[in-house]
């Protein structure tokens, strides 16, 4: 059986999954629940400065994207960091920290951006035993409207500044926290990098309004006819995410730099495709919010099995995938597949046809009987028939071997060439 | 009151008066808002959706599901509507196993239609509801037509005239509209006085005059009507019932079927309502269905349907036949009857099995008899007193594209016209075809 012990960075846990910080591990109940559910780690909510602790709306804090039967694809959270007491968020981190001691508890932080406040946290939390610090570098509302938060993750100078801070001030192993409301996050993550950072974890929420209350004409969730922007998370941002993290992994400037993925992550599978692109371990957050703590025992035995079917290291996973990211010149141009439908497999809705036929390159025919064909002369291979069918693997695309001709251009599938030496770049190089 | 229940004879009050009003409740429940959103959420929303095309009145489903799925019922009522306006009535009573829900593309896949039926009555109860009449009438153009019949072929067709602007007189030989949907299906399809309602809800338009206890021949004649307006549709149904060609047919306790769902329909206390112990009903269609499944709801011990043909040729769909044997009803196929035997009422019907072969049907077979104490026949309807002049057709008013008669200015619809299958739905779409067609002629349109 498959080895799903972690080791991220030094802190061990019997498994790479780990609750994010968010209101799931906000205080001392709740963290009790999610070990005993078998979490291998917990990053607890965030901490702000001693006195008085912030307040939070008292209306709604969510709002929700759902897909068919309900099912949530989204939340939108405009929540804040912990509204209790330091002191008690601290007593509480150590109590559970002495009765878990194989768990991984990271806490997140979040003070204002002078080198004293982290200074007077970081001892406070040392002193309680926990494994590490995240920075909350990425809460896109409320506290960046403060200075903190995505205000400071925004700025790759601020985020350098922070870590070299916390690197200076504690042996406590620290991961930033990155917020994906930039335009290129690679920059806050080398910038962590120089600070001294021993990880990033990334994404936290996206800016989002998740809808707009047709007859209140305001935002949800709506506070008082009001609404704020929120952060957006739930399967919904998961390809957002995992195109950032493989950034990082692949970046001249960051590759190596340790990854925790969070992001959407909802099964095993997610956990899987985050650890292939670079990922270490995972957080997870709105899975829980959804489904309760339960979750991870699916997300374990689903990994273990995987694992063990492939015959893989749980260390063999992390980053396998990285290699075949690459940017869109590199791709083979030469790479030819068609649309093949298995017509036993086919219920005849015929939505490839109306994708095809109205949106896409009238390359399915619809004959009598509502038997549905490729017309391989017109298929471009653009893969919407498979993306939109009902039915799993009822539509799939063939590869042409090597040779065969493509009836659409009439020319032989060719050996690799990519689009930088293609005759219609002008900027080609000559093959050499 | 097990003494009652189980004493011979035709009798009332088998059950007691809470039993009936369970057995007579709702049979398809409807669905509530959260039902309704998890149903909808299961159409595939297809392209030249298979549903439409099985579909008599061709209402586009897919487009009414997703309205209903997006939170818009009432415009997928309207949707319905104008397609069917008889949608509320279809939604309970279309065999929609061999219609939409048959052709669904989820029974390919997992053999699951979407409730597309129980989704139609969802919309179109929803907005039935609400006050008033959702149709607006174009202006009026003076002109006057005669429907006759008040069914679901004449509702179709006037309402649809209506709407033209035309001014409608219905001519009805019954007290009460509706036709086969107030007096010839299960009480448990309809209840509440749906079909009434929907009439009353039908007729909100404005424009329709309906009247009652004219039935054609009698008071009212075919050509005083051409005479008095400027064109007719014919829409009276099948008001024969065909006879079993079996000895002593005649004796007491041999009833029609649709007599007998008339009767249930009509009645005010279903306790007062007369029933065997032992009940035999011929037939295989959906009248021997309702028939069977009444009784045995009324407190009949032993109900048995019996049918010529095989199984696989019953005109009741695989559904009814189900809902029948899971009512208690015994099927029994390949028997037809020859003889009806008793003492003044009736005590015994004997059978001969049959072979359905390429040559027709062979009453070759044993004989056997089966004890009863009620026979109800539900083996068809005709046409009965057919105005003179019109071209008839296989039994029925012969009828070349959307329902002209032989007759200039006279139109022909539902059961006793021509072509389609005897259901409320076929009925409904040759009706409003058929007011099209008039709309057009009256206005020198195509």
């Amino acid at each position: 059986m498959a080895d799903l012990r972690s080791d991220f960075i030094g802190i061990r846990s019997p498994n790479p999954f780990w609750l994010a910080s968010a209101p799931p591990t906000d205080k001392e109940y709740n963290v009790r629940r999610a070990f005993r559910a078998g979490w291998g780690g917990v990053v607890w909510k965030t901490l702000g400065a001693e006195g008085p602790p912030v307040v939070n709306v008292n209306g709604p804090r969510y709002g929700v994207i759902h897909g068919p039967d309900r099912r949530v694809l989204g939340l939108n959270n405009i929540e804040l960091i912990t509204d209790r007491p330091l002191e008690v968020n601290l007593r509480e981190i150590k109590s559970v920290k002495r009765d878990y001691p194989d768990r991984a508890l990271v806490i997140s932080l979040m003070v204002p951006c002078d080198e004293e406040s982290w200074k007077a946290i970081l001892a406070a939390v040392e002193d309680t035993g926990a494994d590490g610090v995240e920075l909350n570098f990425g809460c896109p509302h409320g506290m960046s409207e403060r200075g903190m938060g995505s205000a400071v993750g925004q700025v790759p100078e601020y985020i350098e500044m922070v870590t070299r801070w916390v690197k200076q001030h504690s042996r406590m192993p620290c991961i930033v926290k990155l917020t994906p409301n930039v335009t290129d996050v690679r920059k806050p993550a080398e910038a962590a990098r120089r600070g001294g950072a021993d990880a990033v974890s990334l994404i936290n929420t996206i800016n989002s309004i998740t809808s707009v209350d047709l007859d209140l004409f305001a935002p949800q969730p709506t506070i008082d006819g009001k609404g704020a922007h929120g952060g957006y998370c739930g399967p919904a941002v998961k390809p957002i995410a995992l195109n950032m993290v493989a950034e990082i992994a692949r970046s001249p400037e960051t590759r190596g730099l340790p990854i925790s993925g969070i992001g959407g992550i909802t099964t095993w599978r997610d956990a899987a495709e985050f650890m292939a692109l670079g990922a270490g371990n995972v957080q997870v957050c709105t899975a829980a919010m959804t489904y309760g703590f339960k979750v991870v025992q699916e997300m374990i035995s689903g990994l273990r099995d995987y694992l063990d079917t492939r015959e893989m290291a749980l260390t063999e996973l992390i980053g396998r995938a990285v290699p075949n990211v690459t940017d869109w010149n590199q791709l083979n141009l030469n790479y030819v597949t068609k649309a093949v439908i298995d017509q036993d497999a086919c219920i005849k809705c015929g939505r490839c046809y109306a994708a095809c036929e109205d949106t896409s390159h009238q390359a399915i025919a619809m004959r009598p009987g509502r038997v549905f064909e490729v017309i391989e002369a017109e298929c471009v291979a653009c893969n919407l028939c498979v993306d939109v069918c009902p039915v799993e693997d009822c539509i799939t695309m063939r590869e042409l071997e090597p040779g065969e001709t493509d009836p659409r251009t009439g020319q032989q599938r060719g050996a690799y060439a990519n689009w930088t030496t293609h005759p219609n770049n002008p900027m080609a190089r000559a093959a050499e | 009151m097990s003494q009652a229940r189980l004493s011979p004879g035709v009798r009332p009050g088998r059950l007691t008066p809470d039993q009936l009003a369970r057995n007579f409740a709702d049979v398809a429940p409807p669905l509530d808002a959260h039902e309704a959103r998890v149903a909808a959420d299961r159409c595939y929303f297809c392209h030249d959706a298979p549903c439409v095309t099985a579909c008599p009145t061709s209402i586009d489903i897919p487009l009414f599901i997703r309205q209903i799925a997006t939170g818009t019922p009432d415009a997928a009522a309207m949707t319905i509507l104008h397609a069917n306006i008889l949608g509320g009535m279809c939604a309970r009573v279309c065999p929609t196993e061999t219609l939409c829900e048959g052709a669904c593309v989820r029974m390919e896949a997992e053999g699951k239609p979407v409730e597309i039926g129980a989704l139609q009555r969802f919309a179109t109860d929803g907005l039935m509801a609400q006050p008033g009449h959702p149709f607006r009438r174009a202006a009026p153009t003076g002109r006057r037509v005669a429907v006759v019949g008040a069914g679901p072929a004449g509702l179709a067709c006037a309402h649809r005239l209506a709407a033209k602007g035309h001014e409608v007189a219905i001519f009805e030989a019954r007290p009460k509209p509706g036709g086969l949907n107030e007096y010839g299906i299960a009480s448990y399809k309809a209840v509440d006085g749906f079909a009434q309602a929907e009439v009353e809800w039908l007729i909100g338009i404005g424009g329709i005059t309906l009247r009652h206890g004219q039935r054609l021949g009698q008071q009212v004649t075919l050509d005083g009507l051409r005479a008095d307006f400027d064109a007719v549709f014919l829409g009276m149904g099948l008001g024969g019932v065909n006879a079993l060609r079996a000895e002593g047919e005649d004796r007491d306790n041999v009833l029609d079927a649709v007599a007998f769902i008339r009767d249930l329909r009509q009645a005010d206390d279903l306790a007062n309502l007369p029933v065997g112990r032992d009940v035999v009903v011929i037939g295989g269609g959906m009248t021997a269905v309702d028939a069977a499944v009444q009784a045995r709801l009324l407190g009949a011990e032993t109900v048995t349907i019996v049918y010529r043909r095989d199984r696989s040729r019953m005109g009741a769909s695989r559904h009814e036949q189900d809902h029948a044997t899971a009512s208690g009803v015994r099927i029994i196929c390949n028997a037809a009857p020859v003889a009806v035997h008793g003492n003044g009422s009736l005590a015994e019907v004997e059978f001969c099995h049959t072979e359905d072969g390429p040559d027709g049907l062979a009453m070759t077979g044993p004989h056997f008899r089966l004890r009863a104490d009620q026979l109800f026949r539900a083996i068809g309807q005709r046409l009965d007193c057919a105005p003179e002049g019109l071209a008839l057709e296989g039994g029925k008013i012969a009828v070349t594209g959307a329902g002209r008669t032989s007759l200039n200015g006279v139109w022909a619809g539902g059961d006793c016209a021509l072509g389609g299958d005897d259901l409320t739905v076929t009925a409904v779409a040759e009706g409003r075809d058929a007011a099209e067609d008039i709309h057009a002629a009256l206005t020198g349109g195509p």
